[in-house]
């Protein structure tokens, strides 16, 4: 098990270096100046070159780039010359609603994708079953923002029964927080509940075609012990993957939907970023992402290992 | 955003002969057919619809601003009294355009890359490792701060979505090509002498491209909704030039007085992009039966 978790640790080595030097090069492919593009067509030619001093833009490029790593080691992920503060601690005081927003719309998702998956792949074939599947092919052509507005339009301004936007903290009680949080949730979530529900019927449907299926009924197992007690316990490997490997795009497309019903999170630092050109703090953020996404993965990738012993020889 | 992962890689299967037989199963394909009938449509809208447009995309009546649909008017009209429908078609004409030109040339890098990368060793194990690094980005992010690096610009959003996406074309294409190199006839022509030049492009090239054409067509709804959203997020086709994504903008704004300009623009991107992934799917269960499986 020790070595399995150290070769996966291992493979992650490359990886996160290509992101190093993805993100790095952020600031070196705009077109131009990159201190003077951050600072705009009104900055002073003095004010221009303190910037690019601070930003170490005149060292050769492979210099900055190990300074820059150094600093993204240690911690330091810069300083916004528009924030005023370090990148480090703007991140931080977005984290809260992106990661509320995220882990709610991963809970509605599987909450309702798993025994949907479950009750198709039981009636497969019918009307229901068809009826989910159809579903899961609108949640999966439909993007969240624009689900969002379809639900703002419908739920708070048709409707009036949810906030149109906004956002408040889990301090402010939890009805409010989520009361806040449900449309954007609903958005958020619903093209992963639409894979979830996919993959939880492909792989049920395996394993509900298996011998000891037939075995376990003919030892008399209830319908409802045999299909969760045995088959979904089976059937949980590939669905937990497909949870694990679109976290990371769920938390990408937080930051989209964010901006759909302005809530404070990192999405909307990195939008406002976007705006003012500044691209410290989109380098921080996109290598917080980038690099959370690829931890998650390794930790799906342990689980399954311990969920299932055969992926460890492979 | 991006719903990359489930799709495997895909086999290559069609001949010759068989294709009176494919045009049969096409026509019987009802994924196929209903997907096709809907870009089609769209299509014939995007071309005559400017005939259409009681005036042009750009021209302002601030008098008649947000007007409800009528019929001159048939998706109302916005805040500077511009027709919605002919924003909305020209609107159409930004994305076909971006997701057009991202699904060629992520085409055309993904199978150079695929290839080499399924025919070198060496080659493979560096390009594997740089298309990892890539992946590792949710494609919107990624495509966000390249935005933000390059300007914004309509230009700048088809490089940022064809580098964001050419990882996830050039996959597909390697793990075809590496089955396609295992058979027989490869080896017994590498055993005569043709070079590895000749090997990967005139013999291996073509059995890859039925998998590349269905993730081609991926690729176009995919490009079509992030151009969408980074418009939306103001990253992408930046005003006036309408785009489905910016003419949302505006509607969001103005939510509660004009629900035509949320409404409309967003079924539209709906419409499309449920017709391509009806035609991808169909084209896949059609090209590679073995994918069946998802389905059931």
């Amino acid at each position: 098990m020790l070595i399995f978790v150290l070769k996966r640790i291992g493979a992650l080595v490359p990886v996160l270096a290509v992101v190093a030097v993805v993100v790095f090069l952020l600031m070196h492919i705009t077109p131009g100046d990159a201190a003077a593009v951050m600072l705009g067509p009104e900055a002073s030619a003095a004010d221009v070159d303190a910037l690019r001093q601070e930003l170490g833009l005149n060292d050769p490029l492979y210099i900055q780039f190990f300074g820059w790593l150094g600093g993204v080691l240690t911690g330091d992920l810069g300083t916004s010359p528009f924030l005023g503060e370090s990148v480090a601690a703007a991140l931080l005081s977005h984290l809260g609603p992106t990661l509320s927003l995220a882990i709610l719309a991963e809970l509605f998702a599987i909450l309702v994708a798993v025994p949907a998956g479950i009750i198709a792949a039981r009636r497969r074939g019918t009307l229901i079953d068809q009826g989910f599947m159809g579903l899961t092919i609108l949640g999966i052509s439909v993007p969240s923002f624009l689900l969002g507005l379809f639900l703002i339009l419908c739920f708070s301004v048709g409707l009036r029964w949810l906030p149109v936007a906004g956002y408040q903290p889990l301090s402010a009680g939890l009805v409010e927080h989520l009361r806040y949080l449900l449309l954007p949730a609903l958005a958020l979530g619903s093209m992963q509940a639409a894979l979830i529900a996919r993959m939880t019927r492909s792989s049920m449907l395996d394993v509900l075609g298996s011998n000891y299926m037939k075995t376990g009924k003919a030892k008399g197992l209830s319908d409802f012990a045999l299909t969760y007690k045995h088959a979904f316990k089976n059937a949980s490997l590939p669905v937990l993957t497909v949870v694990g490997q679109t976290f990371g795009s769920l938390v990408a497309g937080a930051a989209v939907v964010e901006t759909v019903f302005n809530i404070p999170g990192i999405g909307q630092l990195i939008i406002n970023s976007v705006d003012r050109r500044d691209l410290v703090v989109i380098q921080g953020a996109v290598l917080l992402i980038a690099v959370a996404y690829v931890l998650i993965n390794l930790i799906i990738d342990i689980l399954y290992g311990l969920l299932d012993p055969r992926v460890q020889v492979s | 955003m991006t719903s990359f992962a489930p799709r495997s890689p895909l086999f290559p299967g069609m001949t010759a002969d068989r294709r009176s037989l494919q045009l049969r199963r096409i026509r019987n394909n009802s994924q196929v057919m209903t997907g096709g009938s809907i870009l089609l449509l769209i299509l014939l809208i995007a071309l005559i619809g400017p005939l259409l447009t009681p005036s042009g995309p750009y021209e302002t009546d601030t008098p008649n601003r947000l007007l409800p649909p009528s019929t001159t008017n048939w998706f109302g009209t916005d805040n500077f009294g511009r027709d919605l429908f002919a924003r909305v078609v020209s609107g159409s004409h930004v994305s076909l355009m971006v997701g057009f030109s991202v699904a060629l040339i992520t085409s055309g890098l993904g199978l150079v890359i695929g290839l080499v990368a399924a025919y070198f060793k060496t080659a493979d194990r560096i390009l594997m490792r740089i298309l990892d690094g890539f992946m590792a980005f949710p494609a919107i992010l990624l495509a966000i701060a390249i935005m933000a690096a390059l300007g914004v610009q309509t230009e700048n959003v088809i490089v940022a979505l064809s580098l964001v996406f050419t990882p996830y074309v050039a996959r597909v294409v390697r793990s075809s090509a590496l089955v396609v190199k295992e058979q027989t006839y490869i080896e017994s022509l590498r055993a005569q002498g043709a070079s590895a030049y000749r090997v990967l492009w005139v013999n291996i090239a073509p059995n890859v491209l039925s998998p590349l054409l269905i993730q081609a067509t991926f690729i176009f709804a995919d490009s079509i909704i992030t151009e969408a959203a980074l418009s939306f997020l103001g990253a992408g086709v930046p005003p006036p030039e309408p785009s489905w994504g910016n003419i949302l903008f505006d509607g969001k704004t103005l939510i509660f007085s004009a629900w035509w300009m949320t409404v409309f623009p967003g079924l539209t991107i709906m419409l499309v992009v449920l017709g391509i992934n009806f035609l991808g799917d169909g084209l896949r269960d059609l090209l590679d039966p073995r994918h069946k499986s998802i389905r059931k």
